[in-house]
């Protein structure tokens, strides 16, 4: 059985029409229009994705890629749109689309009071088109429309409140970084071209790859004479770098926290559970290229440890509860990065999912908190929330809970197979990498239940005024800190109902999906991995169902580990806050190193922003307004001087003209007269 | 014995008188048209010498041509004198020098 084409059309096609009426049309057909229609797109566009998943697992149906229609041809090279439908795909399809819907319906809450609500629903909308073209691609030019596209409505969203400078800084910051990724991911897309059959579809190329007679994994290419560099490794790597800035990877990472600057619902939707982890969804689709390569396999594994542990770390000593949430998304996909550098994709892929449910839920809860705050986002004037909003305090603690690791929850198989699969490589780095997840582990612990701590228990650190109170809402923005208009309530339904809807996946997603998909054959032939380097094989071997993996779970490492953070965290933010400060003073070098994250942004001001303006001002000075311009005053004023001699000839009086003919012709008459006779003679 | 030579010294006699009395006149614009007839009538003897030398009669038939030219371009001449003389009041060659750069 097949899927049907104009199924997947819609799916694609249904958002988009969401996105455009609402984009042009918005505000002659208002708010309620603009998100009924742009809701109404993508949940049909959830349902038909679950029926597209329900036909490939249970169906019976066959994995579809088909060109749809001809882009462009240039010579032999032609671009389609195409769909490649398989088990991966449809997987991505359902988070993608489940996550989006779930933000559409909380936004109505988040953004009532937003002037741009109806622009908002029309960019999320886009979003939703644009990472399904991405996903549902079966070519690698589609697929960077895709990539580009995210990207755009990334930057538009961050940049969503564009009066404030901060915000402006973000969205000019993430494009920037995310162009030097982009360069790469290009690089290595006419690696591909160049080097793997000559096509952008992904059948042929992953044919090619791994067609034993063309023996791709040893195959060199003299890139600068004399030097043989070798092709799937070049190839993978700048794919890798795409992924790289996609996915915030160390050192490409520096744009997610900043990110933040825009509303709540795309921090859930685009900064934590879909757009970032298309780098891990790529480089699991590419996984037939990345397994020809060792090195870049190898390096993918380094980065990707760096960043687990390291950007967690950072994450300890913020204080904006969304910030925390930022950093433990690029540690998480730290994790993802180590799960693929040792070539273990499925894991990756399945802490994907996981964590796509997970850490939407927690944003959409820090955004729930957020509301109540009035827009405080600093966790040193929160506290004792639990009893104003227990909603959003029982989620918050499932998803913490999940990001954690608990036995049982979803982020616990997830991780758990992450961290095995890295113990059970061999692979160069896995030792280094074996450490860092594992360190991870007590970090995420720690920051999860710090932000828990300080957001929901303890004392209240904000002041309600009652005084006031009389002037109403209008005002409630410029407040001094830590003071609001009146108590934090529980936010809407509309808040409420997507966080419960995340929190249930959050709980049994994993339980329920793991068999199939890490140790099944769920993904069948989507996800390639050499038999030498099957380290989710070899688990598969000890792994008896899910429930004999939550028992086993509490005798193991990362279990007490975790256990561990959420003692200290418990132990300092709940009962003792004032040792966080003492400790912080304690500690003030490593309180430096990590406040001011590692100094990357400070370097890449100095170095990249600011090195580039001096280089452009170099540029401007020297090129265009001495040599270029010079050029062209030089030019005018010559020609200026110059008729200011000739004019003199000019005089004006005819006698003088009329010597000039003769004398012209006396020498035209002579002159050819005496060429004449030359040839003549 | 008058030889064909004879006449085309006259005839550039003649001419260089003509251009000799464009540059050196510097009063006024009649002489100037006198000084282009004279050209022309030095081209018409070289003409008509040629003509009787060779003994093609066309040469003299074109003498006729050019004097009926130019008496066209002298009456032409003249009323453009008149034209000038009635805008800026004086025929001085040296006051006429619109055209300056």
């Amino acid at each position: 059985m097949m899927l049907d084409k104009y199924i997947l059309l819609t799916i694609v096609l249904a958002p988009l029409l969401g996105a455009l009426i609402a984009g042009f049309f918005g505000k002659r057909i208002g708010r309620v229009a603009s998100h009924s229609v742009t809701i109404t797109g993508v949940g049909l566009s959830c349902a038909l994705s679950i029926h597209v998943l329900y036909q490939l697992v249970w169906g019976g149906a066959e994995s579809f890629n088909q060109n749809l229609y001809t882009w462009f041809e240039v010579g032999s090279t032609s671009a389609h749109v195409g769909f490649l439908i398989d088990r991966l795909t449809a997987m991505m399809m359902v988070v993608v689309t489940f996550v989006s819907l779930m933000v559409h319906v909380y936004t109505i809450g988040y953004m009532a009071e937003d002037d741009g609500y109806e622009r908002f629903f029309s960019y999320i909308a886009l979003f939703t088109f644009s990472m399904l073209m991405l996903v549902m691609s079966n070519n690698f030019l589609q697929l960077f429309f895709g990539w580009e596209a995210v990207g755009l409505v990334s930057y538009l969203l961050i940049g969503f409140w564009y009066k404030r400078p901060t915000a402006i800084f973000a969205n000019m910051k993430a494009f920037l970084v995310n162009r030097v990724g982009d360069f790469g991911f290009l690089l290595g897309i006419a690696g591909v071209l160049m080097w793997f059959g000559g096509s952008l579809d992904y059948g042929t190329v992953f044919a090619h790859a791994q067609d034993p007679s063309l023996d791709m994994a040893s195959r060199s290419v003299e890139l600068i004479a004399g030097h043989p560099w070798h092709v799937a490794t070049i190839v993978c790597i700048c794919l890798f770098i795409g992924a790289m800035g996609k996915s915030a990877q160390v050192p490409l990472h520096v744009w997610l926290p900043d990110s933040m600057e825009g509303p709540t619902p795309i921090s859930a939707l685009i900064h934590a559970a879909t757009m970032v982890t298309a780098g891990i969804f790529m480089v699991a689709r590419m996984s037939p290229l990345f397994e020809l390569s060792e090195t870049a396999l190898t390096f993918v594994l380094v980065i990707g440890a760096t960043t687990a542990l390291f950007t967690g770390l950072i994450g300890v000593v913020q204080n904006d509860i969304k910030r925390v949430v930022a950093y433990s998304t690029l540690s998480q996909l730290g994790y993802m990065t180590v799960a693929l550098g040792v070539s273990a994709y499925s894991a990756g892929v399945f802490h994907l999912m996981t964590h796509a449910f997970f850490k939407a839920l927690l944003f959409l809860g820090a955004g729930s908190v957020i509301i109540a705050m009035h827009h405080e986002q600093d966790m040193r004037h929160m506290g004792g929330l639990r009893k104003y909003m227990p909603i959003t305090w029982i989620t918050m603690w499932i998803g913490s809970l999940a990001l954690a690791g608990a036995p049982g929850f979803a982020g616990f198989f997830s991780k758990d197979a992450i961290i095995e699969a890295v113990g059970e490589s061999h692979r160069l780095g896995a030792g280094y990498a074996y450490f860092c997840v594992l360190a991870g582990v007590f970090i995420t612990a720690l920051y999860s239940f710090r932000l828990l701590y300080m957001t929901f228990h303890g004392k209240e650190r904000f002041v309600v005024d009652k005084v006031k109170q009389h002037h109403g809402h209008v005002d409630h923005e410029h407040h001094a800190p830590g003071h609001l208009a009146h108590a934090p309530n529980e936010s809407p339904w509309v808040v409420t109902v997507p966080l419960v809807l995340l929190a249930i996946p959050s709980v049994v997603v994993g339980f329920l999906t793991i068999g199939p998909m890490l140790f099944g054959d769920y993904f069948g032939n989507a996800i390639f991995v050499r038999e030498a380097n099957n380290v989710i094989g070899e688990l598969g071997h000890e792994f008896h169902g899910a429930t004999a993996m939550v028992l086993h779970g509490f005798t193991q490492a990362p279990f007490w580990i975790a256990l561990a953070g959420f003692g200290t965290a418990t132990w300092i933010w709940l009962f003792n806050p004032s040792i966080a400060d003492k400790a912080e003073n304690a500690l003030r070098p490593l309180h430096t190193v990590l406040a001011n994250k590692y100094w990357f942004d400070t370097i890449y001001q100095a170095v990249f922003a600011r090195g580039g303006l001096r280089f452009g001002r170099g540029l401007w000075r020297g090129s265009d307004a001495a040599l270029i311009d010079g050029a062209i005053n030089g030019s005018a004023s010559l020609v200026d001087q110059l008729s200011a001699l000739v004019r003199r000839i000019q005089s004006g009086y005819l006698y003088h003209y009329a010597f000039a003919m003769i004398l012209g012709l006396i020498l035209l008459l002579g002159g050819s007269w005496w060429v004449f006779a030359r040839i003549a003679a | 014995m008058i030889t064909l030579a004879h006449f085309l010294s006259l005839g550039a006699l003649l001419f260089c008188i003509a251009v000799a009395g464009i540059f050196i006149n510097r009063k006024n614009v009649i002489v100037l048209l006198m000084c282009i007839e004279l050209m022309l009538l030095a081209v018409n003897t070289n003409f008509v010498a040629f003509s009787r030398y060779l003994g093609d009669p066309a040469g003299q038939v074109f003498v006729f041509f050019i004097l009926t030219v130019a008496a066209a371009e002298a009456a032409i001449g003249l009323a453009i004198l008149v034209v000038l003389f009635r805008n800026r009041a004086t025929i001085d060659v040296t006051a006429i020098d619109t055209l300056k750069g």
